[in-house]
């Protein structure tokens, strides 16, 4: 708590509530957009504002967007017949930056979940089942965490997917670029060796 | 308070934004939930995966505190199971029954044992369905709801035992249920130790079990449906079957 006013601390409070901050480093994020309030603050809040009425999930892949179908879902060189499905938007931005794969995605927004009573209708599995079909889609990249819920989500959706044709492929696992096997947990070991190819 | 032991995860989930929240079954304090912290992190998180055995300090303030816990890993199992649709779903249904029907802190060292050696059977990929079928009885009976197949409930013999009443959980012989036979649940006899399981005994096994899990046990555990992660196994293996 300090002296300032009341608008002020409501501001340090909301902000601490931000994924990597706590009170301390809010308070001083909020005194530097302060001092700085016309070349950064006033934009910022009008640039939130805006962000805050127009975003949307994309009705066709579940992207975050502005408007109704996301960039990706409109640009027609993106119609590979490959659909990336993953877990979250996050997934979503670290495919892009990899710059590898030209095709479109399906967020799921989650993975199945007993204990969060999360079902397949709320990851949106039968829109990807119904894309599969409209769009003519040849191949379904399961690009989803290698943990229990996110291989029994992907194991489900392969059985979602298994009358309609398409190839189902899922990201190799195992050793990470810059990985040293000494660091490596026996699980991820295992299952590189399993993947082992031809050198 | 400040206690060390061993056991398998049962489940995780976020807390903050860096810890978890973790439920495990230990061997000397039964099923114990805690704060890990750092749980979140990319170091902790791997091996907090459901199936992986852990070394396991707790420590509160007071008992009835959730408590911290740190951990080390010494066995995942995940790994080894990822790729396995129907191991997955044994290892999913393995843990949820657990978290769902252990009353908190009540040591159940017996039941401990069978599921580690569940949890290893599943990630070794040895033939575990009937393992998974003998720990789900094994399971009623810690819980108070054990079946009883050793002799026919109305005739005394052991020959011949064929079906199990459905209120009684007492193995009744084909000859003695008679016109009733509709009415009872069929006892494959891989469960009286007669041979290899065959896919379809596992099936009718797992029929028997879910019937006294859902109809004796749940109604006792507040009337909740049983894990989904339950019905989903029971579905792939009654599919091989």
């Amino acid at each position: 708590m300090t002296d300032a006013p009341a608008e002020i601390e409501a501001l340090i409070e909301m902000m601490a509530r931000l994924p990597g901050l706590g009170p301390r480093s809010a308070r001083r994020a909020a005194l530097h957009l302060i001092k700085k309030r016309g070349v950064l603050m006033a934009p910022l809040a009008e640039t939130m504002a805006q962000v805050a009425r127009s975003a949307r999930e994309c009705v066709n892949c579940g992207n975050i967007t502005t408007t109704d179908l996301c960039p990706i879902c409109t640009a027609e060189k993106r119609a590979t017949g490959e659909i990336c499905v993953v877990e979250d938007v996050a997934d979503l931005w670290a495919m892009e930056r990899s710059g590898t794969f030209r095709g479109r995605y399906h967020v799921l927004g989650g993975t199945l979940s007993a204990l969060d009573a999360v079902g397949p209708e709320e990851l949106r599995i039968p829109k990807l089942v119904a894309r599969v079909a409209d769009e003519g889609v040849r191949e379904v990249i399961l690009a989803l965490n290698a943990t229990v819920d996110g291989q029994t989500t992907a194991h489900y959706i392969a059985e979602a997917l298994a009358g309609t044709g398409v190839t189902v492929t899922s990201l190799a696992q195992g050793v990470p670029i810059g990985g040293e096997l000494d660091y490596l947990d026996d699980g991820t070991i295992s299952a590189a060796l399993r993947a082992r190819k031809a050198f | 308070m400040e206690w060390r032991d061993e056991g398998v995860l049962l489940s995780a989930r976020g807390h903050g934004e860096s810890a978890a929240i973790i439920e495990v079954f230990t061997a000397g304090h039964g099923r114990h939930a805690g704060v890990v912290r750092g749980g979140g992190s990319r170091r902790i998180a791997p091996i907090l995966q459901p199936g992986a055995q852990l070394s396991l300090a707790w420590r509160a303030r007071l008992d009835a505190h959730i408590g911290a816990f740190t951990v080390e890993p010494i066995r995942s199992r995940a790994g080894a199971i990822l790729s396995d649709r129907l191991a997955l779903a044994g290892l999913n249904s393995t843990a949820a029954l657990l978290a769902f029907t252990l009353p908190e802190r009540e040591p159940h060292p017996d039941l401990y044992a069978a599921s580690l050696a569940l949890f290893d059977a599943l990630a070794e990929g040895s033939d575990w369905p009937l393992l998974y079928l003998r720990w789900e009885l094994n399971l009623l009976e810690e819980m108070g709801f054990g079946l009883d197949l050793g002799s026919c409930a109305l005739t005394g013999s052991r020959e011949d035992l064929a079906y199990v009443s459905p209120r009684s959980g007492r193995a009744v012989s084909r000859g003695a249920a008679g016109e009733w036979a509709d009415r009872l649940l069929p006892l494959p006899p891989a469960l009286l130790g007669q041979g290899p399981a065959s896919a379809a005994e596992i099936a009718a096994g797992l029929r028997l079990t879910g019937h006294f899990l859902e109809n004796h046990l749940a109604p006792e555990l507040g009337h909740r449906p049983l894990p989904e992660a339950r019905r989903r196994l029971v579905a792939l293996l009654s599919r091989t079957a």
